[in-house]
């Protein structure tokens, strides 16, 4: 008997599952250091470290107090002087022997982070866009050859260039700052961006602009109210993939910043507890590293799955 | 409204010359049509009407006034495009808002105008709607209604019923008439298809590689075609050509075709060309016992009232228009004869009709 309920263009029920089989054992290989790491930030400090490695455990908030604080060791008899713990985290920071001293730098490394890479994303897709428009509407001399010189830039790993940059920035006073950290990242995100929003816009019929012009509006008015809003599937899908770059970047944040704009991927595996690395306040750090991104990426989802495929479908 | 003139207007691209040297007036409130097969250079005429492209040289004229090089956004014009370009992020209420908004106008008077056009182009129900889930015709009326709700000065209009179905074309055809009757605006309609063209021009330019070849009425172009061309664009099916291997004298007014002669309209001016053309409508073609040329029955195709018969000769395939009471089976010899008082005769070499009692050019 054939099975004439599916069309015979679409794929069979047994490699259907085979197919999901596949992709559940791939996203469980992958996510078991995630998992591992958010469970790590939930142990606690002696918890975090027993071997063999402990699967099921107290929960314990020790790791997030830790991330935030910076704590001394104070002897019993300083510790009974004391008035009476006022919080919860000051009564568990007592349970270990200690007292808060004072916040970590952990809060302002986060911030960092946050304004150096949706900083970075912006004007990455912001420059991006207005190149690709132009290197898709207008006659530019040289064209393809600017094109080629713009993807060359990422021919080679960008750290490479990592010893002149360092130099370069010394000597314009842009090392340990905001803005040149954005401005770093940008270049770098920036060919990425140009040669992805390019095939986007040559998408976008140019009908659709000149409507504009002849509707009273100017060509960059026409650019900012019909054919950006048109390409928001790309601009989502470049901004994803910035943003991705710019948080997680390691290499140069270690090399570039210090105390003034330090992100927090070279200081999250700083965070040094008594006796060696403090891994639950590490795993707590991670954990709430991965949160912008994630919530980035799921908000930009609907775009992106659709401006992966770009050029598949016509709008 | 107003009076649109264009003087020796050139562009080329590169080498490519896809205007060449244009001369056209367009008076108020005509409804001129465009006509020439893609390529010809009549949407690149319209854009820099427009203010799209720029041209090489020459000049554009609105109501006398020298707009070859102002941008689009400040020669208040409107323009429909053959997809329409109807923006996809906006419902239909501001799509026909958005030129109105560039013009400072207060919401009160924005909702007024929407409010009317709407109601001219029967579009009120679809004000909220998607552009996206609007059917083709419905796109089409939204895009004129964009078009109009500005008040321009003309309407430039590039194939707009290019994309739509034959049975709605027809209708479309009708309405944009309509519309036309009724706003009274100055507009240039651009496209390949000659029927649409004679049902809807009040005069229709004839375009071909880059020239305008012939304007004036339907009547005029379709009886009198100036060129070869233009004879052979312009009527579904188009005009039959004789070829005669001699030249034409000056006042001559018969021609032998297959040992046969032919009264022709008197001949004012002549030709060297070794080879003519004697032009005839499929209509002026009529099947014979008597004297005619010999060919056999290739094809029919029947049209209801009517059907078109092929015919292969020896002086080459002809295309006649009978009623579908004549018996002509495929595959059986007939005879051919025509009306020769509507024949024009064509030189071979320049193309041109041949001045005659029955066509005059000016």
């Amino acid at each position: 008997m054939v099975d004439t309920s599916r069309s015979p263009t679409e794929s069979s029920g047994f490699s259907r599952k085979l197919a999901a089989l596949i992709i559940i054992i791939y996203a469980v290989v992958t996510l078991i250091p995630i998992t591992w790491i958010i469970l790590t930030g939930f142990k606690s400090v002696t918890s975090s470290i027993t071997y063999p490695p402990e699967v099921f455990f107290e929960p314990s908030l020790e790791g997030y107090v830790n991330l935030f604080t910076t704590r001394t060791r104070q002897s019993q008899e300083y510790l009974e002087a004391l008035p009476p713990p006022e919080t919860w985290y000051e009564e568990l920071v007592r349970s270990r022997e200690m007292v808060i001293a004072g916040p970590s730098k952990f809060f302002g490394r986060y911030a960092n982070s946050l304004i150096i890479g949706f900083g970075a994303t912006f004007l990455s897709v912001f420059l991006g866009a207005l190149a690709a428009y132009a290197f898709s509407r207008f006659k530019i001399p040289l064209k393809d050859d600017l094109m080629f010189f713009i993807l060359s830039t990422r021919m080679f790993p960008p750290i490479a260039v990592a010893v002149p940059i360092f130099i370069m920035y010394r000597k314009i006073g842009l090392g340990d700052t905001h803005l040149g950290m954005i401005i770093l990242y940008t270049v770098v995100n920036l060919s990425l961006a140009v040669w992805l929003l390019k095939g986007f816009m040559d998408e976008i019929p140019r009908e659709y602009e000149e409507a504009a012009m002849i509707d009273g509006y100017t060509r960059m008015g026409a650019f900012f109210k019909i054919v950006l809003p048109q390409a928001t599937t790309g601009i989502a899908a470049t901004a994803i993939f910035c943003m991705i770059f710019s948080w997680n970047e390691y290499a140069f944040a270690v090399l570039l910043t210090q105390f003034n704009a330090q992100t927090a991927p070279p200081f999250i595996p700083t965070i040094i507890g008594e006796g060696g690395q403090d891994w639950s306040a590490i795993g707590a750090g991670t954990t709430l590293f991965l949160i912008p991104v994630m919530i980035f990426t799921v908000v930009l989802r609907k775009h992106l799955l659709r401006g992966i495929t770009f050029g598949a479908v016509r709008k | 409204m107003s009076e649109i003139k264009l003087e020796n207007l050139e562009k080329s691209f590169d080498d490519f010359v896809a205007v060449e040297k244009s001369d056209l007036t367009i008076q108020d409130n005509e409804f001129f049509v465009l006509l020439g097969p893609s390529g010809c250079g009549k949407t690149t005429t319209l854009r820099m009407i427009a203010g799209l492209e720029l041209p090489t040289s020459g000049k554009i004229l609105l109501d006398n006034e020298d707009v070859t090089f102002l941008r689009a956004s400040q020669r208040d014009i409107a323009f429909v495009f053959q997809l329409f370009a109807l923006y996809p992020h906006m419902n239909v209420k501001k799509n026909l808002a958005f030129p109105l908004k560039m013009q400072g106008f207060k919401k009160s008077e924005i909702n007024k105008r929407i409010e009317e056009v709407s109601e001219l182009l029967r579009i009120q129900h679809l004000l909220n709607s998607k552009v996206s889930s609007l059917s083709g015709g419905d796109r089409q009326r939204v895009a004129l209604g964009r078009a109009i709700v500005r008040r321009p000065k003309a309407f430039l209009m590039d194939e707009p019923l290019g994309t739509l179905d034959a049975e709605f074309r027809e209708l479309m055809c009708l309405e944009l008439r309509k519309l036309h009757n009724d706003i009274k605006a100055t507009t240039v309609y651009v496209t390949h298809d000659q029927l649409e063209a004679m049902s809807m021009g009040d005069r229709i330019a004839v375009m071909n590689k880059g020239k305008i070849i012939q304007f004036g009425t339907p009547k005029d172009i379709y009886l009198k075609p100036k060129t070869k061309f233009v004879g052979s664009f312009i009527g579904s099916p188009a005009m039959n050509f004789i070829p005669i291997h001699h030249s034409i004298e000056k006042n001559q007014n018969k021609i032998v075709i297959n040992g046969e002669n032919y009264d022709v309209p008197q001949s004012f001016g002549g030709t060297n060309s070794s080879i003519n053309y004697l032009g005839i409508r499929p209509e002026k073609m009529f099947l014979t016992d008597k004297k005619g040329i010999p060919g056999v029955v290739f094809g029919s195709e029947y049209l209801g009232a009517r059907k078109i018969l092929t015919i292969k000769s020896e002086f080459g395939d002809f295309k006649v228009r009978v009623s579908n009471q004549v018996n002509a089976q495929i595959g059986s010899n007939v005879k051919i004869n025509f009306e020769p008082k509507s024949a024009i005769v064509f030189d071979g070499t320049t193309d041109k009709a041949i001045e005659s009692r029955y066509i005059k050019l000016n």
